[in-house]
């Protein structure tokens, strides 16, 4: 009995040794943490000292993690480079308007596909999982053709109808509706309410977890898109601010500006941590639950 | 067992019970008409984008990949040509070789690091556990272009802090990213940093399910942590486990923009994947047919692995 370590037991029961053996193991599991916290947030911080640094403090060797002083002057830099304010719009059309039309599409979807028993259901189902192995890449070339024999290259219509819709999101969605209490739903259909009634004000509040999440990975990825809006734009002004900012680190020959790209990353960062920081509580929850089913 | 006397009922029953059978099947159909009816408003709207702009375009890449297409020409179906191309070219078996090596490095590397993480993080003893899981969490949020952006800068040779604190301590790196041998796992490392803790959130809600008696009986039977963390943790994540898998080697078959960004493929070719060459042969050389016909390797590449691991989480549930 003296071996076992069970943690309802109190402290004191133990001898000292024991005790000080659980405090250093607390001490080294809040180093360890503190640690990998640190080198999550750094290349965070890096963005940021750089941005604000001058060119000779950000060439300087040895280089020194802040500079000797703070400047705003890689930001008009940005602003020559690229066309920011025409890319940032860009950016929130594309973000917003996926996660909007997406949510609205997988949510109908997922709808009857968890409550409706309609014939082909499990053949629908069986052919979306064989969609989502799909990887998109495989799409590229042809979405390209199809998109340029309609005129929709270039143009934000283009960029996001073909994302309308995705089957992650489907399951994702599905998997959150199946698991609000069946009770609410059937007193709903004696009730005589029909299903876009049941979907609207009983299944679509219920699963709002659901809809945050799935609306913060589509904007999210959206926002951070790199090689679809480089693929469908002929220009800088139709860009996303992400393909921006790749390109303009493409085309520099030489040494990188690196204030400007890090200034020019800090502006494309800063409107998603904003809303990060608003959600990130429920959202962060939203993804834990996502993983627990499968 | 109970199913025999009902049987025997139903055939003295006889004909009037068919008859009511009949008319319940009716019920039914209508009743299945309905559901039908009433799915087809729900489904629909997804389903036609999914169909014109999935199902289609993956149809129409099988086509062109037996085409020479390029963009401009008219296309002209060349057979095989392009699989058979690819199959004898060092270049695109080198592409896929470094596939399968990055997917090698950031699988493992990536779930052991979330789970260690997790399991850190679900120690009750934790200062600041929320702070730090958010923290964790946040380089998921960032584009994988400022992502490669800042980790470039880190450990350029000339500028960065991490050759010139490395070389502090006594360790001389080299230019990471023109090392043919450490660009590769440089390209890893900043997509594990950037997954990692997204993966761990993940694990860290699974670790909630692991029932806490288990730890305890096991402690009683004498197994020491590791035992524990073998028969108790690994047993219990195993859903979770199977959704990690599955959704990090998607993300590492489909690696693309830390690759353009830091190493366009090089030095020497050696973190050209699969997917760069499909973006470079595709919309830089225009060679459409041989990028839709590689991008349909990628996909077998994908499926093998999804495959294997379904068949590995079956054999392990069959085990339980």
């Amino acid at each position: 009995m003296a071996m076992t370590r069970s943690l309802s037991r109190p402290p004191s029961a133990r001898g000292g040794g024991r005790r000080r053996h659980r405090l250093m193991g607390t001490v080294a599991a809040n180093i360890a943490v503190l640690a990998v916290a640190v080198v999550a947030a750094f290349p965070i911080l890096v963005v940021v000292v750089t941005a604000l640094s001058p060119q000779q403090d950000v060439l300087s060797w040895p280089p020194a993690l802040f500079p000797q002083s703070w400047t705003l002057s890689n930001v008009p830099g940005v602003f020559e480079r690229l066309p920011v304010w025409q890319e940032l719009g860009n950016t929130v059309m594309l973000s917003v308007s996926v996660t909007v039309l997406s949510l609205v599409l997988d949510s109908l979807m997922a709808y009857a596909l968890a409550f409706i028993p309609f014939r082909g259901r499990s053949a629908l189902f069986v052919t979306l999982i064989v969609t989502m192995m799909i990887p998109f890449q495989t799409l590229l070339v042809p979405l390209y053709k199809m998109l340029s024999a309609f005129g929709l290259v270039g143009t934000m219509v283009g960029m996001v109808i073909p994302r309308a819709a995705d089957v992650m999101g489907i399951f994702l969605l599905r998997q959150f509706f199946i698991q609000i209490p069946q009770d609410l739903h059937n007193a709903a259909r004696i009730d005589g309410a029909s299903e876009f009634r049941i979907y609207r004000s009983i299944v679509l509040p219920n699963a709002a977890a659901g809809l945050l999440t799935l609306g913060m990975f589509n904007f999210i990825g959206n926002w951070n898109d790199m090689l679809w809006p480089m693929v469908m734009s002929n220009s800088a002004e139709e860009r996303t601010l992400t393909a921006g900012l790749a390109l303009l680190n493409g085309t520099s020959l030489g040494t990188i500006p690196y204030g400007v790209t890090m200034a020019g990353s800090l502006i494309s960062v800063i409107p998603l941590v904003v809303v990060f920081a608003f959600i990130q509580k429920r959202f962060i929850e939203g993804v834990a639950s996502t993983g627990i089913k499968g | 067992m109970p199913s025999a006397p009902s049987v025997a009922s139903t055939r003295v029953a006889g004909a009037p019970q068919r008859a009511v059978d009949v008319e319940g099947l009716r019920r039914l159909r209508r009743r299945q008409r309905q559901w039908d009816r009433k799915a087809i408003g729900f489904v629909a709207p997804a389903l036609l984008i999914l169909v014109v702009f999935v199902l289609y375009p993956t149809l129409y890449a099988l086509g062109i990949s037996f085409t020479n297409a390029s963009g401009f020409n008219v296309p002209e179906l060349v057979g095989l040509d392009n699989y058979v191309r690819i199959f004898t070219s060092a270049d695109t078996l080198r592409a896929i070789g470094n596939t399968l090596w990055y997917v090698v490095l950031y699988m493992p590397t990536t779930i052991a690091c979330a789970l260690a993480v997790a399991m850190l993080l679900n120690r009750s003893d934790l200062l600041m556990r929320g702070m730090m899981r958010t923290v964790i969490f946040v380089p998921f949020i960032i584009s994988m272009a400022v992502a490669a952006l800042a980790w470039g800068f880190i450990v350029d040779p000339h500028i960065g802090v991490l050759p010139y604190w490395l070389s502090r301590v006594g360790i001389h790196v080299p230019d990471l990213l023109s090392s043919p041998t450490w660009a590769m796992p440089t390209v890893v490392l900043v997509a594990v940093w950037k997954n990692f803790g997204y993966f761990m959130v993940i694990f860290l809600a699974g670790l909630q399910n692991v029932p806490r008696e288990l730890y305890e009986a096991a402690s009683i039977d004498g197994a020491g942590s590791w035992r524990r963390f073998l028969s108790v943790t690994l047993p219990g994540l195993r859903p979770t486990m199977t959704y990690v898998v599955v959704l990090v080697a998607n993300g590492a078959f489909q690696a693309f923009d830390q690759i353009y960004i830091m190493t366009k493929g090089g030095p020497m070719r050696t973190t050209e994947t699969v997917v760069y060459r499909v973006y470079s042969e595709g919309f830089t050389n225009f060679k459409m047919g041989e990028a839709s016909a590689l991008s349909f390797i990628l996909m077998g590449l994908t499926l093998v692995v999804g495959v294997a691991q379904l068949v590995v989480s079956r054999r392990q549930e069959r085990d339980m």
